[in-house]
């Protein structure tokens, strides 16, 4: 088939199910976005600014499972979606990020709109293409979707000069994918799992450690199988929340810096951490040297890159989670859940000790109720979303998660300006779920032009924008450990968050009381256009617990005891 | 990280494709990793490069980067050698007036010779192994060396 490359972006859109492409025109793009026009296998989702359209398919991405898709246009276009990209590679979220360029005859020359966009993108996507021939288009096309999905998956951008969109060639998208230099190893070994099994058998405090990796290869069900059968206790990263359901028996909390005290003290006592699909992360680990420091460690990880990175693995399996953990079903009863009953009695006591928990206040409403009510009223019902700060920490710690998938956020490269707009590309994958971004007064300002995208393409995301009047996070760690020098966190120069939002053509609420919470929440979710619900809430809360930057996990500094008042 | 740092000599197969040698050179700055000496040069008869790379590291390091080398889609294979033969050359210019036999005769206990003689300058070659060749560099110190060019190592495995 002789077409042109722009119709042969759209064809190999088509080819691989692409349902909703974001993005925003420009000139360099102009020939596929002229092509967009004429068809109509897929919708397009124009955001406001080249940032959102990359965060929205990110969110796309994370709720379906699917490739995510956004295009953009060369020079500032392309620069504005860094941050995207650089998001999605730390989180490993499989995307395709189509970019133009100008024409190669003009490559060089500091042309208009001329940006080195493979020389940007090439340290934070997993890999990226500068086609120079629309005889290429059709096997790079199907290779960035493929390298995007599969091993670990991650980002992978395609930027395209203006004269091969135009250009006509052969186009033929049935040709498998072969990469002689890219073969990612999804089978673990046999004899390695059997090895790991029976270290485990013998252990007497192991520990599920779940990551991220679970979520990216749909394997959350299997994990929850294994747990149930081996009755050993786990806790989740941040990345991993909603592997186990909230009200799991063997769910200790999630660990790590802000992670609960059963959470953190489990992790320092156990004996076999059973790392799926984590990656030893800073946030998690706190001090490196005093981290599970009498356990053994077995580590799963399609990423051998990943495995012995920080942590040394005495049992590394290299592997895709749902692989490995289906063969270590098939050898479950060799562990017997009954050894570990005093084992999960200690963590139960370390809970009992110091549970997650807040301080209800008379005066104001406390941020952690306003996402525990939410998660009482939606539950099950809501996809979360959030930003970044402390809004996103009481998220990930109160809300009852029920599944995988539920919970979408920026953890690696903790971006700002990411809830919005991603909670808009889960809206698009899973139209029949809640969608929910809570968010704080500094994050949502910075994509608060998607209001307009909402709003055109109805996609009714409900705002929670838990007010503080701060950078709260920034703020928490000034009071802590800055002598309480507020350096340009305080944010008491505000917009009137409802009129924003009217502005836009969404809707507002301002809320002080837990009465007007609720009146308010349930109002946007049967009005169902775009929302902001903005809670006055408790200006000087902290997230707690916490461990110190560089401190050790069984070092936290605690919820304080409540003062007896009146 | 406390641990040794020691001297390794990592060949790298790549596809020899635009952009490949950034994607390495951008993995060792981008996570910090040394770069003594990088050489590259397509493999005869194939679509391959072979990049031969020395740096220095811990274990933890070496063993970081040779995984993450292989991570980059366009690298077939990373070889960590141990046993291996390796050698580099050296270009140096003299100045005419300088000594020309004790040139020639030091080139030639470093497996090399004089190549070139101009109207005011000499060129001498040696070949061999990195260190010898630092050793040749150090003894000609005294004949005023103009200008002093290295290849950087290349190596096979034994």
């Amino acid at each position: 088939m002789q077409i042109s490359g722009a119709q042969m972006v759209i064809e190999a859109f088509i080819a691989e199910g692409v349902d909703t492409v974001f993005g925003y025109p420009g000139g360099a793009i102009m020939n596929v976005y002229d092509e967009i026009y004429k068809q109509d296998k897929f919708q397009h989702i124009l955001n406001r600014h080249e940032q959102a359209s990359v965060h929205a398919a990110e969110g796309y991405a994370k709720a379906s499972g699917k490739v995510g898709v956004a295009m953009i246009t060369s020079g500032p276009g392309f620069t504005n979606a860094v941050t995207g990209l650089a998001d999605a590679y730390m989180d490993s979220i499989p995307l395709v990020v189509v970019s133009g360029q100008v024409p190669m005859s003009l490559i060089g020359t500091d042309a208009f709109q001329e940006i080195d966009a493979v020389g940007i993108s090439r340290p934070c996507t997993k890999h990226n293409y500068l086609v120079t021939d629309a005889n290429d288009l059709a096997r790079v096309l199907k290779e960035a979707f493929y390298i995007a999905r599969s091993g670990r998956p991650g980002p992978v951008h395609v930027d395209i000069p203006k004269d091969v969109t135009a250009q006509i060639a052969e186009f033929d998208y049935s040709k498998p994918v072969d990469l002689e230099t890219y073969k990612p190893h999804t089978k673990g070994s046999t004899r390695q799992i059997k090895k790991a099994m029976e270290a485990i058998a013998n252990s007497k405090r192991p520990l599920f450690y779940l990551g991220g990796g679970i979520i990216n290869s749909n394997a959350a069900y299997e994990v929850r199988d294994l747990i149930h059968r081996t009755g050993i206790p786990a806790v989740e990263t941040f990345m991993a929340r909603g592997t186990l359901s909230h009200d799991d028996k063997y769910l200790i909390s999630m660990l790590g810096m802000h992670g609960s005290y059963a959470a953190n003290m489990a992790m320092s006592e156990t004996d076999m951490v059973i790392a799926l699909g984590a990656r030893f992360d800073d946030r998690v680990t706190g001090k490196l040297s005093e981290f599970a420091k009498n356990a053994g460690v077995i580590h799963v990880d399609i990423d051998p890159a990943s495995i012995s990175k920080l942590v040394n693995a005495d049992f590394p399996i290299v592997g895709d989670v749902k692989n490995v953990v289906e063969e270590m079903l098939e050898l479950a009863d060799t562990i017997n859940p009954d050894h570990y009953e005093s084992w999960r009695e200690t963590i139960n006591n370390f809970d009992e000790l110091h549970p997650l928990a807040f301080h209800e206040d008379s005066e104001r409403l406390k941020p952690q109720w306003v996402v525990k009510r939410v998660g009482e009223l939606l539950g099950d019902n809501a996809n979360i979303s959030t930003d970044v700060g402390q809004h996103q920490m009481w998220a990930a710690q109160f809300y009852p998660f029920t599944r995988p998938r539920q919970f979408i956020s920026s953890g690696g490269l903790g971006t700002m300006g990411f809830g919005f707009p991603a909670a808009m590309g889960v809206k698009a994958a899973s139209p029949e779920k809640t969608s929910i971004n809570f968010t704080g007064d500094g994050s949502i300002l910075m994509n608060v032009q998607e209001l307009m995208t909402a709003v055109e393409k109805k996609l009714p995301v409900i705002n929670i924008i838990l007010n503080n009047n701060f950078l709260g996070m920034v703020r928490q760690w000034q009071t802590l450990f800055y002598d309480k020098r507020h350096s340009e966190t305080d944010l008491s120069v505000q917009p009137d968050f409802v009129k924003l939002s009217e502005a836009f053509g969404g809707i507002g609420y301002r809320v002080h009381t837990k009465e007007e919470f609720d009146a308010a929440l349930k109002d946007a979710v049967e009005k169902n256009v775009v929302a902001f619900i903005e809670v006055l809430v408790e200006r000087f809360e902290n997230v707690m617990p916490m461990v110190p930057a560089g401190g050790s996990l069984f070092n936290m500094m605690l919820l304080e005891k409540k003062k007896e008042t009146k | 990280m406390t641990e040794n740092s020691e001297r390794r000599v990592i060949s790298v197969i790549v596809v020899n494709e635009a952009s490949v040698l950034s994607r390495i050179t951008d993995l060792f700055s981008g996570r910090g990793y040394n770069i003594t000496s990088l050489t590259v040069a397509p493999i005869p008869d194939s679509k391959y490069s072979r990049l031969t790379i020395v740096t220095s590291g811990s274990v933890r390091v070496i063993e970081q980067i040779t995984k993450q080398l292989h991570k980059l889609i366009p690298v077939l294979r990373v070889y960590e050698h141990c046993d291996l033969v390796e050698k580099e050359m050296a270009l140096v210019k003299f100045p005419i007036t300088e000594n020309i036999s004790d040139i020639n005769s030091l080139c030639d206990a470093y497996n090399g010779k004089i190549v070139d003689i101009g109207d005011d300058m000499i060129i001498g070659m040696v070949t061999d192994e990195p260190k010898r060749v630092e050793n040749f560099l150090s003894a000609i110190k005294k004949y005023n060396p103009k200008e002093i060019v290295r290849s950087g190592a290349v190596a096979l495995e034994r």
